[in-house]
């Protein structure tokens, strides 16, 4: 085709637009090859990778104690959701269960990331499409909760808390009624956001009737968490197959009907106050359930520091765990949970030894994100971007 | 879900592709349905149809590498369904250079976690639209998830300053990857004969010495 071509008839040359590794609105590095007639995206191939470590390698080289913070480092924007998985993983092999209140605390714990989550894809969200502010006072409630993190195991990010047979350390003094303080607060903050996003012009026009997906097509693409309930389909681990304590506990599971950009920020938004409300419950029960925080068996979990001065057992025991660490008999599983971005599943195998034999991660994003290109044909370039910040991706999880 | 279900399900599997399940298990409350390879896609369409089943999602596809094995590599699908509330795993055995019927045809899902497969085990998946390498770098060489390959991999990567480009040169490291044999004596040592364990052992025969 000739210029000629192109003026006489009008007709304009297909072309490809390469976004990122390095763009603000990729959340991260991610690499689109955008294959555009005009404006209009007619093929969309996201390059991912670019953020790979390796992690599954290395933690096949590592002890099951020493493989907990890598899933720190996997979703860094919420995560002791995704220790969670893994501890629930070891301890199944392992055939413990974590005390009554060390499981209270990591529900707490794996709820207040869930905000953590989607505060952040709330804020980024809206600010793919234009709205700054709900980014900045996104940002101000995520450091309060990072400071809960920071309190209970001393880092904001990377905090290796949540262990197989439990948590590492019961709360420290007064962090249990300041964190009721904070979901006191936190309805104020919510009622802000909704007032300026829900029912704002610019962001409807932005995100409604964008990146519909049906039941059927969620379900054929494998969507978890919000993405598959924003496609109107009742799902939520924390119902259907109960971990932990959440059995007991009184929650809602928010559905979207329209399966669109604007769904899944309902959804997310919604699951934000259910959250509080499970943060609240598990505080009130914490209050009435002493006890340890972890199990009692010496050659799972270590001894606390006060027991190692006197006891020459004790000292063996924690040299001996951190060193060779526990030997967990032959077999494998594949468990899940529900962390913020949908269903976080440790594949799991082991041979007898101390280390995994083989550990594959299923990160909830990775598999969003291959259906971007089917969720962003024939739409505008920028309703790509819109449906990127609705993906809720993080590249931590997905390059692993 | 209870043991005596999943078997209850798994035998159902069993009955309906008698002639391409190998064995089916319920271990630690989770079904485990090996089956042939060459099925694979019919399995999976059963599994996706079949009332009984309504395996909608397709949750996973990772590979496992038993480097002893024959076949070495183990193809592990993790399948939901939101209907009956259960799930299922499935796996067929491989090796380097026979393909697997890609499942792309039966969930869309499939795509990526095969080219994932096949760019970090090299299990070659047949039939599928787009088998391109997914999480390496551009130009990788080797599939790095295989027990073979070595943790530090083969090359690493710099910005060279005089040719302004990053060049890849082979991995030097400055001290050995160590990797510590942490079996304790206690329980790793079982069978294995030192020396001066025959005096513990071997028959006391003090007066044919003399």
């Amino acid at each position: 085709m000739t210029t000629a071509d192109v003026q006489s008839k009008g007709y304009i040359k297909p072309y490809s637009i390469n976004v990122g590794p390095q763009h603000p609105a990729a959340h991260g590095v991610l690499r689109l090859i955008t294959e555009m007639d005009g404006e209009v995206v007619e093929r969309c191939d996201p390059h991912i990778g670019l953020l790979h470590r390796g992690t599954e390698k290395l933690i096949e080289y590592k002890t099951y104690i020493q493989s907990v913070p890598y899933f720190d480092r996997l979703d860094y924007v919420a995560p002791m959701a995704q220790e969670h998985a893994y501890a629930i993983a070891v301890e199944k092999l392992l055939g413990i269960t974590a005390p009554r209140r060390g499981q209270i605390i990591r529900v707490m714990f794996t709820e207040i990331s869930r905000v953590l989550n989607h505060i952040l894809c709330i804020g980024t969200g809206a600010l793919d499409v234009g709205a700054v502010t709900p980014a900045l006072w996104g940002f101000e409630q995520r450091e309060v909760m990072m400071e809960f993190y920071e309190r209970v195991c001393g880092a904001r990010l990377h905090a290796n808390y949540i262990r197989p047979g439990g948590v590492h350390q019961d709360l420290p003094a007064g962090l249990a009624d300041d964190i009721w303080e904070f979901t006191e607060r936190f309805p104020k903050f919510y009622a802000d956001v909704d007032r300026l996003l829900t029912e704002n012009r610019i962001f409807k026009q932005r995100t409604v009737d964008i990146g519909v997906v049906t039941d059927q097509e969620a379900l054929d693409w494998g969507f978890s968490g919000p993405m598959l309930r924003a496609s109107n389909v009742a799902w939520d681990l924390r119902k259907a197959q109960p971990y932990d304590i959440y059995e007991e506990l009184d929650f809602d599971v928010p559905v979207g009907t329209t399966g669109d950009c604007w769904a899944r920020y309902l959804v997310r938004m919604e699951e934000m106050l259910q959250s509080i409300k499970i943060i609240r419950q598990c505080l009130v029960k914490l209050k009435d359930t002493p006890g340890p925080v972890k199990v009692q068996d010496r050659k799972v979990a270590p001894p606390k520091r006060g027991e190692m001065k006197s006891s020459m057992e004790a000292l063996i025991h924690h040299f001996k765990l951190y060193t060779e660490g526990y030997h967990v008999p032959a077999g494998e599983t594949y468990s899940v949970i529900e962390t913020p971005k949908g269903e976080f599943g440790v594949y799991l195998v082991s041979d007898g030894s101390n280390r995994p034999y083989r550990c594959k991660i299923r990160p909830p994003a990775f598999v969003h994100l291959a259906a971007l290109n089917f969720m962003s044909q024939g739409h505008m370039l920028a309703d790509v971007i819109a449906i990127i910040g609705s993906l809720d991706i993080v590249f931590g999880e997905i390059d692993r | 879900m209870s043991d005596q279900a999943l078997k209850e399900l798994g035998d159902h599997i069993k009955s309906g592709l008698s002639d391409v399940v190998l064995s089916t298990e319920v271990k630690l409350g989770e079904l485990v349905v090996t089956v042939q390879r060459p099925a694979i896609v019919r399995v999976l369409t059963f599994l996706r149809d079949e009332p009984a089943c309504q395996f909608k999602l397709l949750m996973d596809i990772c590979g496992v590498d038993w480097p002893a094995r024959e076949e070495r590599f183990d193809v592990v699908y993790n399948l939901l369904s939101l209907k009956h509330n259960h799930r299922v795993r499935v796996k067929v055995h491989t090796d380097e250079d026979t393909p697997v019927p890609s499942a792309t045809a039966v969930f869309n899902s499939a795509n990526w976690f095969e080219r994932e497969t096949w760019d970090l085990f090299g299990v070659f998946f047949a039939d599928h639209p787009d088998l391109r390498r997914i999480l390496t770098d551009y130009g990788f060489d080797g599939h790095p998830l295989r027990k073979d390959f070595p943790l530090t991999g083969y090359v690493e990567m710099r910005y060279d300053d005089e040719q302004k480009r990053v060049v890849y040169e082979p991995v030097k490291l400055t001290q050995e990857f160590r990797s510590f044999d942490f079996l304790s004596p206690w329980e790793g040592m079982t069978g294995v004969m030192l020396p001066g364990d025959e005096k513990a052992r071997g028959p006391i025969t003090g007066s044919e010495s003399k």
